[in-house]
């Protein structure tokens, strides 16, 4: 048996495996397009993919399809690279992106540039969810590593939020230390070992939280935090947002290598064209993501957005630096959990 | 004596006289579903390792935090391997020998965890031991916490490995006769005597075959453990998690080493295992 057929073997298990586990829904049309995308993105997309096929039906006369494939990020990375044909994929991370780039080879490197604001649409942020009241009065970072206080995040190895949580509590801590870096993971050392359960993902940490009562504190995008407040009613938790945090930039992408070879690359562009015009930015708002242009957007939908102090990836040297440094193989979080520290 | 010389004369003879005729067909069938099914899948495994050199292979497998994930994977797996023997030994006793409403119930409720999706069982056990779950609410205050430790990995693969145990021990308890226990009472031995001496001694192979299969199905649990783990590094993270980590630092040659590991210690133990079983089923097996 050659390699390159064992690969294929190895490949078509890792297809179908990530076929069932994403949800992917089919149905008959001239034109069917996928899109991978992260876990917390279902509601928004659902109602993101019947606009744009009203749209695209009103512009071409043709039906198009939209399948959508949700999942961890990482994971959802890795089935592009072993072969799943998406034309369009919407991740959690930057990293994620970059990883089916260099690995497939399908995705131009520079591809961020191809679409405004860093290929993001929308952006979101890292906010606290707390129990209603706040019994333990949480504010700010700082009252994450008190002796009584319990925080509930998911593991930044698996989950791409997590990487999201990871900086915007760095980033406060450097903010509050002069900028001082070393003092900064102290601290992030020191809010770990406040974190009782590392779930694999953000929708599990959730649950963490909500159903098993753990924790006094959940660290979630801000998306994230608003659905739970609908989903399970206000009266049982608030949000706090803390004075500093993270500007959480989820890129989008078109998948060349796959597009080309489906010929399907004029309506894959359109589709992420589609997000950034006013219908695109008004979904995204009404999902609780901060829209690129909030102009476009209903106002009573950015109303709800508090205004605080927002860092960039690119305070930490951008994913491809921040990515090997805190997040690689011995990298600081690696070190976090270093027996005997 | 002449008959263990002559099952080893013949022991690698090829051909086996048997009433059922095409034994060429069968085992024809038996090799290449075999390697089909397992071999090309688990050798692809060990070729894409065998790529790393020996001693990079070595550098990854011996990294501390793999031997810690592995020793936590493998010790539960074996504590849960053991209290799945010892109940499932008990459960199925209760089961063959004593008549009850409800029994057929009770028969077929030994298969659940066998048909349910694992992430189902995670999800149920993590509900009812987390700190405000039914159990975990009355072991919180005596301050035992089983969810999100050790030890609820272990509670979630008692769940996992028990029918292994009761569904091997069965049939071979439905086998011993009424009559062997009232022989053993006529001459003389105690109850107890009875059990160690007369009963379990033929119920060890069958046992430890559950036991194997139990432990084995422990080491490679995931979906259960993951919900009710906790995950934290050195503390409860399970070797196949740590290979789903290394995966999303698309870092494909620890994982693959990690797997290998598992693979290799796995085969070694119930190669073990089925070399203790041969032996105890000469000295005591029935029918052997």
């Amino acid at each position: 048996m050659s390699s390159n057929s064992l690969a294929g073997i190895v490949k078509l298990a890792l297809i179908v495996g990530s076929l069932q586990l994403g949800s992917i829904s089919l149905a008959h049309a001239d034109t069917t397009i996928l899109n991978v995308s992260y876990d917390p993105t279902r509601e928004l997309y659902k109602e993101f993919n019947a606009a744009f096929a009203e749209k695209w039906q009103a512009d071409t006369g043709e039906t198009v399809t939209i399948q959508t494939s949700h999942g961890g990020s990482g994971k959802q990375a890795r089935s592009v690279i072993d072969g799943l044909e998406a034309d369009v994929v919407t991740l959690a991370l930057e990293a994620d992106i970059d990883a089916i780039a260099k690995e497939s080879g399908k995705i131009p490197v520079d591809w961020k540039s191809r679409f405004d604001n860093n290929s993001a649409p929308y952006t979101s942020t890292i906010v606290f969810l707390v129990r209603k009241g706040n019994p333990k009065g949480i504010k700010d970072w700082g009252d994450l590593v008190r002796e009584d206080v319990q925080v509930i995040t998911p593991n930044p190895k698996t989950s791409g939020g997590a990487r999201w949580n990871f900086l915007a509590a760095w980033a406060w801590a450097r903010a509050a230390n002069n900028g001082d870096d070393a003092k900064a993971q102290e601290y992030v050392a020191q809010l770990f070992k406040h974190v009782p359960v590392l779930d694999t993902g953000a929708r599990g940490a959730t649950t963490t939280f909500v159903q098993r009562g753990l924790g006094d504190v959940l660290l979630a995008w801000e998306n994230e935090a608003y659905l739970s407040l609908e989903e399970l009613g206000p009266d049982n938790f608030d949000i706090v947002t803390p004075s500093i945090s993270i500007k959480a930039e989820p890129p989008v992408a078109l998948v060349d290598g796959n597009v080309d070879s489906k010929g399907t690359r004029k309506v894959a562009e359109a589709y992420l064209d589609y997000l950034y015009s006013d219908v695109g930015q008004k979904i995204a708002a009404k999902h609780y993501y901060r829209p690129f242009k909030p102009e476009l957007a209903d106002p009573k939908d950015t109303a709800r957005f508090t205004e605080l102090k927002l860092v960039s990836i690119d305070d930490f040297g951008g994913w491809k630096e921040a990515q090997p440094k805190f997040f690689g193989d011995g990298g600081v979080f690696d070190q976090i959990y270093r027996p005997g520290q | 004596m002449i008959s263990m010389a002559a099952r080893s004369s013949t022991r690698w003879r090829f051909r086996q006289p048997s009433v059922i005729p095409g034994f060429g067909l069968a085992l024809g069938v038996t090799l290449a579903w075999l390697t089909i099914i397992v071999l090309i899948p688990l050798s692809g495994l060990l070729w894409r390792s065998s790529g790393l050199g020996w001693s990079k292979f070595m550098e990854l497998a011996l990294d501390e935090r793999t031997v810690n994930a592995l020793t936590i994977s493998f010790g539960t797996a074996f504590i849960a391997a053991v209290v799945n023997l010892v109940f499932g030994v008990l459960l199925a006793w209760v089961l063959v020998r004593y008549r009850f409403p409800g029994k057929r119930v009770i028969d077929a409720m030994v298969d659940l965890p066998f048909a349910l999706p694992t992430a189902v069982a995670g999800i149920a056990l993590t509900t009812l031991y987390a700190p405000n779950g039914w159990i975990g609410s009355l072991l919180a205050p005596l301050g035992i916490k089983i969810a999100f430790t050790p030890a609820g990995i272990v509670v979630a693969l008692i769940f996992v490995g028990l029918p292994f145990v009761v569904r091997t021990v069965q049939p071979i308890m439905e086998e011993i006769d009424k009559e062997v226990e009232e022989a053993a009472a006529t001459l003389g031995a105690t109850r107890f005597q009875t059990i160690s001496r007369v009963l379990l001694p033929g119920l060890l192979p069958a046992g430890l075959t559950g036991f194997a299969l139990a432990f084995a199905r422990g080491v490679g649990e995931y979906g259960s453990v993951i919900f009710i783990a906790g995950n934290l590094p050195y503390v409860s993270e399970i070797a196949p998690l740590l290979i789903v980590i290394r995966l999303e630092e698309f870092n494909y040659p620890a994982a693959t080493a990690i797997a290998a590991v598992m693979l290799l210690l796995s085969f070694m133990m119930l190669l073990v295992i089925n070399v203790i079983q041969a032996w105890s089923r000469r000295r005591y097996g029935y029918g052997a």
